[in-house]
């Protein structure tokens, strides 16, 4: 398979927690554009290490060594200031996390505070307004956007967040089983608005719920002992998987 | 069958020797605070708060007519007031910064060393705290005074306001970093604006909990303040403050009277302190 104008290309690499023992075996592929990709595979077989390893999350751990070169738009982010690629690959963790201190209005432009860039009020409240449509938590929260952001459900606060990283305009959105703790009918909300939000953004998305890769991703990755396996276009991995490990893995014989 | 019920009157008695006991380390407090009421609470009144301590002479007077003694402890609330803001402004930042350090960089030996010297500032006889205050501001100064008296009030400080930062901050779940971070902000700024907030009631808790306990303190007062018979609000003269008053008032006879008041006064002020820091930490913890 071969994806022509990447966005994203990982080339060779490798992520160790502990010298000599890699986490994530030297995986290289092409991130295609406004497409969803999802990275499958067993428990511990290294997807949060490989999306962490994107937006440079490693860096707070000076234990963990990232080797290869991960490259957007043709830079490697590996040599760029890791401030800088943060803003342009978002991040969305598995537990929503929004600023327990900040009201909803507050979280949205938490990427403007947080970088000091101040904005007109106008611009502001059309840019929270925005994010928080694209997200479909307007309607919801419109009324009461000075209240604490935790004040939320859980799937709320998890749109909340993907707001957040939404309203910095990033290339990529990073997200990292963003509806594990989220009920089926959450989990159905963010799915249709990951559908929406690739007209725009490129997303790449670790799931344990090969249903939910099978939905809404375009390509699909499956993972194992810290190997890329096999990489394909989703509808091709499951109908006709290349590699008997995958099979077994989507016949549900193992993981 | 015997020796079943010989161990349930085992269990039972030790259960009510420990409650016996329980209550009996109340009693003490209970019995100061009845005494100090008893004692000193015609003495308080509007002129407790507003003036200074009487003269000897005053005093002598009003009890030789057996009226109450005139006067107030009002040098001692201003001083004691001046001295604890001024040890606060000196000891906060550097306690949380230093709070923050311990944090984040917890197995560094640097860290290791500075929370051993806090450890043992924390130990240390508060006497020994006034003695080094002595010879780093009032003997170069000239003059005993409030500052000297407020850099020995906020060594005490620190150490409570280091721990209490960092056992704040290390509470918080590491998720509130990342996710400041993943917004491409730089590590100063998530931790002014995002970890230091979310700490907030942590931080206030110990800071009252450090006020408390300093406000009391009387020995590195003696060696740094020295005392004043006036209201003070000249931080390079000597000043008063509550403890050094009661102190003053036990040493001459004719002012014994008013340690009732002064004590009741400092002991409630320092128990609501504790109360309050109590309640903030219970509210902050719930959520
Ligand atoms: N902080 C860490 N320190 C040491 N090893 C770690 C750490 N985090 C993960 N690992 C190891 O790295 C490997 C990959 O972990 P990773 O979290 O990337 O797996 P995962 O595919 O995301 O699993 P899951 O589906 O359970 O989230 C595992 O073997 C794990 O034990
Ligand atoms: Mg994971």
């Amino acid at each position: 398979m071969v994806i022509t104008n990447p966005i994203l290309q990982l080339k060779d690499v490798s992520i160790s927690y502990t010298p000599g023992k890699n986490a994530v075996e030297s995986v290289s592929a092409d991130i295609a554009e406004k497409q969803i990709t999802a990275i499958m595979g067993p428990s511990g077989c290294g997807k949060s290490t490989l999306l962490r390893a994107i937006n440079r999350m490693h860096e707070l751990y000076p234990d963990i060594k990232t080797t290869g070169e991960i490259l957007l738009n043709g830079k490697n982010i590996l040599k760029t200031n890791p401030m800088e690629v943060r803003r342009m690959a978002g991040m969305v963790f598995q537990r929503p996390n929004p600023f327990p201190t900040m009201s909803i209005y507050d979280n949205v432009i938490a990427g403007y505070k947080l970088n000091g860039i101040s904005l007109p009020k106008r611009e502001k409240d059309e840019l929270v307004e925005q994010s928080l449509k694209n997200v479909g938590l307007w309607d919801e929260v419109k009324d009461s956007l000075f209240k604490k952001g935790t004040f939320l459900s859980g799937g709320q606060q998890q749109r909340l967040c993907i707001a957040r990283a939404l309203s910095l305009k990033p290339q990529v959105l990073l997200m990292d089983e963003p509806t594990s703790a989220l009920d089926p009918i959450a989990t159905n909300r963010i799915e249709e608005l990951l559908l929406d939000l690739k007209k725009e953004f490129t997303i790449m998305i670790v799931t344990h719920n090969m249903s939910q890769a099978a939905r809404i991703s375009d390509y699909s990755m499956f993972m194992y002992l810290g190997n890329l396996i096999e990489y394909d276009e989703t509808q091709k991995m499951f109908t006709n998987p290349s590699d008997k490990r995958t099979e077994e893995y989507l016949t549900g014989q193992f993981g | 069958m015997s020796s079943l019920k010989y161990r349930t009157i085992k269990d039972k008695t030790f259960f009510y020797v420990t409650c016996f006991l329980a209550s009996l380390t109340v009693v003490p407090l209970f019995a100061i605070i009845w005494e100090l009421i008893k004692k000193g609470y015609k003495q308080i009144n509007w002129n407790f708060f507003t003036e200074s301590a009487p003269s000897t002479l005053d005093a002598m007077l009003a009890r030789n007519t057996g009226d109450i003694i005139p006067g107030g402890i009002a040098n001692g609330i201003t001083g004691t007031l001046l001295m604890v803001v001024l040890a606060a402004i000196i000891a906060i930042p550097i306690g949380i910064l230093v709070g923050i350090h311990l944090s984040e960089h917890p197995k560094t030996k640097f860290s290791y060393i500075t929370r051993f010297l806090t450890d043992l500032i924390q130990g240390s006889p508060s006497i020994v705290i006034g003695i080094i205050a002595y010879a780093w501001i009032v003997k170069p100064i000239g003059s005993y005074s409030a500052l000297a008296g407020s850099v020995a009030l906020s060594i005490m400080m620190l150490p409570l306001i280091v721990r209490s930062t960092e056992e704040t901050l290390k509470m918080l779940p590491g998720s509130l970093k990342e996710a400041g971070l993943a917004l491409g902000a730089s590590y100063t700024s998530v931790i002014l604006k995002v970890l230091l907030p979310a700490a907030f009631g942590g931080l206030f808790t110990g800071i009252l909990l450090a006020i408390s306990r300093v406000m009391g303190e009387t020995a590195p007062l003696m060696l740094t303040a020295l005392g004043s018979t006036t209201i003070n609000w000249d931080i390079v003269k000597p000043t008063s403050a509550v403890p050094l008053l009661i102190w003053e008032f036990y040493n001459d006879p004719n002012l014994i009277d008013m340690i009732w008041s002064s004590s009741l006064f400092l002991l409630i002020l320092i128990l609501s302190l504790n109360i309050i820091a109590k309640q903030i930490a219970k509210k902050w913890r719930i959520q």
